[in-house]
């Protein structure tokens, strides 16, 4: 277990190295730069912008200098924000997108599980039926829809609730729903169909005919294999939305890390979305081994040698 | 299932018995779909949206005259007028009528659905059919690369690839394809969209068709097909991918949502359909802005959107248990 989980470790590395290689590519094949507006530079300027950032030097050395400060895990300074270290403006953006995401997670988590193993329980009973067709339309509703209909009915017509900005406890309720929504619905929809394959299995058949209680059966036995497909996918999930959901931030005016992703897209403010691109990367990496590790303790038949 | 299709519309003659047709697995699959009513209504939504949005907008113009971009010349009348008789969904700043823009728009959208998908569809079925059946070390840097591509969000490629085929670079099957269409520089960028969002929504399509290929790739009709001499290529797409088309069915229909919300995802940041032309993405994205005065201008195309989905999930839900009865994934 200890060296799958080491071995996993370290292809991280070379992996996120490679994302990062290949993002590289691609800001660099498309058309354009940082610096290139409606006008055009004099030439002069031009020459020294790109003496400064080391863009005349052949790109070998470019990529050769820009995996070295990689590799000691310095980013360098964004482009577009002058005098801000990357570092810098991860560390002071994600914990926004950190706090809304786990808290979306938690709740996604709560609402897809109870509706799901109820829904499993009770098939075709009315319960069922419409914690399904709810599923259904949270997976269909896109957030940018969800979000502003939630501000149009609960601030600006009921005025119970902060419309948009980061402030106490009431200002996050709108951004996190909005933003669980869609999850809740995979994970209920993922919990059903996984509990009712378990249910059907010889090993549940075995807890019953051994005379357990039927709740132990239900949560002792049933739920760690039923939830197996939740736990692949919540995983990825997870580091999504950790990760900022861009929708939500721009609907409620959140300064998350997804919002300054795609403004160093847009801005072509390379070393900010290769800083970006890998922290990402480690983080989705993370939490799929997170995932394939807790397999091992939900079924027993799964071994990792 | 395999084994079904195998004696897909075969006749099987019994011993001295009456010849019985088999029933073939699609013939099957299309019963049990009509007996779900909830994929019969995903089905039957989705068809009268496509009618209404390929036709509707020239009955609106043959009754009203109002067209997508008619902007009324009485400069009062250019403000955003709430849904009245005249205009069932009211009308947009520019005193524009919403319900020809929503029509518009579905077509759009709609497109996106079916040139994304089939993109995607081409891609992922042709790149895991290869890793699956020639296995071992290709598949293993294959299935490497996709992992590597699911780790770069697909949003910068979608930018990049907008921005080095885009204007004049615009690759000369684009041009002829939306030329088809009308032509024109902004059509042109936005079926350069489709294909970019096809590129982008293959991957987990590969992981499945791989999936599938693995446990036929060893079945015996396989070896019979590499001992007749039957060439590589061959063997893949004739003999392997139309027996692994039950999933990969199902799987697209499950696309078609996706790619239409990334779509409007994209147009809602401004970097997919660009004016003059629009999807219910980006009308969406232009109601978010009015949304304390005229409400009217999100809710109209945010609900035609979520029902669109809504539907289109329901169908995809019936079409697996229909293709697929044995299994109940997610």
């Amino acid at each position: 277990m200890l060296k799958f989980i080491l071995k996993r470790l370290l292809i991280i590395v070379p992996m996120a190295l490679l994302v990062v290689t290949v993002t590289w590519v691609l800001i660099r094949v498309a058309p354009g730069n940082f610096y290139s507006t409606e006008r055009s530079l004099p030439p002069a300027i031009e020459e020294n912008i790109k003496k400064k950032y080391g863009l005349d030097q052949p790109w070998y050395i470019q990529y050769g200098t820009m995996m070295g400060n990689i590799l000691r895990l310095d980013f360098g300074d964004s482009l577009k924000y002058q005098g801000q270290s990357v570092n810098e403006i991860i560390a002071r953006h994600f914990p926004y997108s950190a706090i809304l995401g786990l808290l979306a997670y938690l709740l996604a988590l709560g609402i897809g599980l109870f509706a799901g193993i109820v829904a499993a329980l009770k098939q075709n009973s009315a319960f069922d039926y419409g914690s399904m067709a709810a599923a259904m339309l949270g997976l269909s509703v896109p957030n940018f829809v969800l979000g502003p209909l939630l501000v149009l009915l609960f601030s600006l017509y009921l005025y119970w609730l902060p419309p948009a900005r980061w402030g106490g406890p009431l200002y996050l309720i709108m951004p996190v729903v909005t933003l669980a929504a869609i999850y809740a619905a995979y994970i209920a929809r993922l919990t059903r169909a996984g509990m009712l394959e378990v249910m059907r299995s010889d090993y549940i058949r075995t807890a019953r005919a051994k005379g357990l209680k039927e709740s132990k059966v239900l949560l002792k036995h049933a739920l760690r294999g039923g939830i197996i497909p939740v736990v692949s996918f919540t995983g990825p999930a997870l580091a999504s939305l950790l990760a900022g959901t861009v929708v939500v931030e721009k609907v409620f005016a959140i300064p998350g890390l997804g919002n300054i992703f795609i403004q160093s897209v847009l801005n072509r403010d390379e070393p900010l979305i290769l800083g970006i691109v890998a922290f990402l990367s480690i983080l989705i990496m993370v939490a799929n081994l997170i995932v394939d590790i807790s397999y091992g303790f939900l079924d027993p038949r799964i071994r990792y040698e | 299932m395999r084994e079904e299709q195998h004696i897909k519309d075969e006749v099987m003659p019994d011993a001295d018995g009456p010849v019985v047709a088999g029933t073939s697995l699609w013939k099957d699959a299309w019963k049990r779909l009509l007996k779900n009513k909830l994929a019969v209504f995903g089905l039957v939504v989705i068809a009268i949206m496509v009618v209404v949005v390929t036709i509707g907008p020239w009955i609106q113009q043959w009754l009203t005259g109002l067209t997508p971009d008619y902007i009324p010349e009485d400069g009062d009348q250019i403000r955003s007028f709430p849904p009245s008789w005249e205009h069932p969904m009211g009308t947009d700043d520019a005193g524009r009528d919403l319900l020809a823009r929503v029509m518009q728009g579905g077509q759009i959208s709609l497109m996106v659905g079916i040139i994304s998908t089939i993109v995607s569809l081409i891609v992922g079925v042709s790149y895991g059919a290869i890793a699956g059946y020639l296995g071992g070390r290709v598949d293993n840097i294959m299935m490497r690369i996709v992992d590597i591509i699911y780790a770069i969000p697909y949003i910068l490629i979608v930018i990049v690839l907008l921005s080095v085929f885009g204007g004049e670079n615009i690759p000369g099957w684009i041009n002829s394809l939306s030329e088809f269409f009308g032509g024109g520089a902004g059509l042109n960028q936005i079926f350069l969209l489709f294909f970019a969002l096809g590129l982008v929504s293959w991957l987990t399509m590969a992981r499945v068709v791989r999936g599938q290929i693995l446990s036929l790739k060893n079945e015996e009709f396989v070896m019979a097909a590499k001992a007749t001499g039957v060439s590589t290529p061959r063997i893949i797409f004739k003999h392997l991918v139309p027996n692994a088309l039950g999933p990969v069915i199902v799987y697209a229909t499950l696309t078609v949502p996706s790619v239409m919300l990334t779509e409007a995802f994209l147009s809602f940041l401004g970097i997919g359909v660009q004016a003059p032309y629009a999807s219910w993405g980006s009308l969406a994205a232009d109601g978010i802005k009015n949304i304390a005065i005229f409400p009217w201008q999100l809710i109209f195309p945010g609900v035609t959107m979520a029902l669109t989905l809504f539907s289109l999930n329901f169908l995809g839900d019936g079409l697996r248990d229909a293709l697929d009865p044995q299994t109940r994934k997610f």
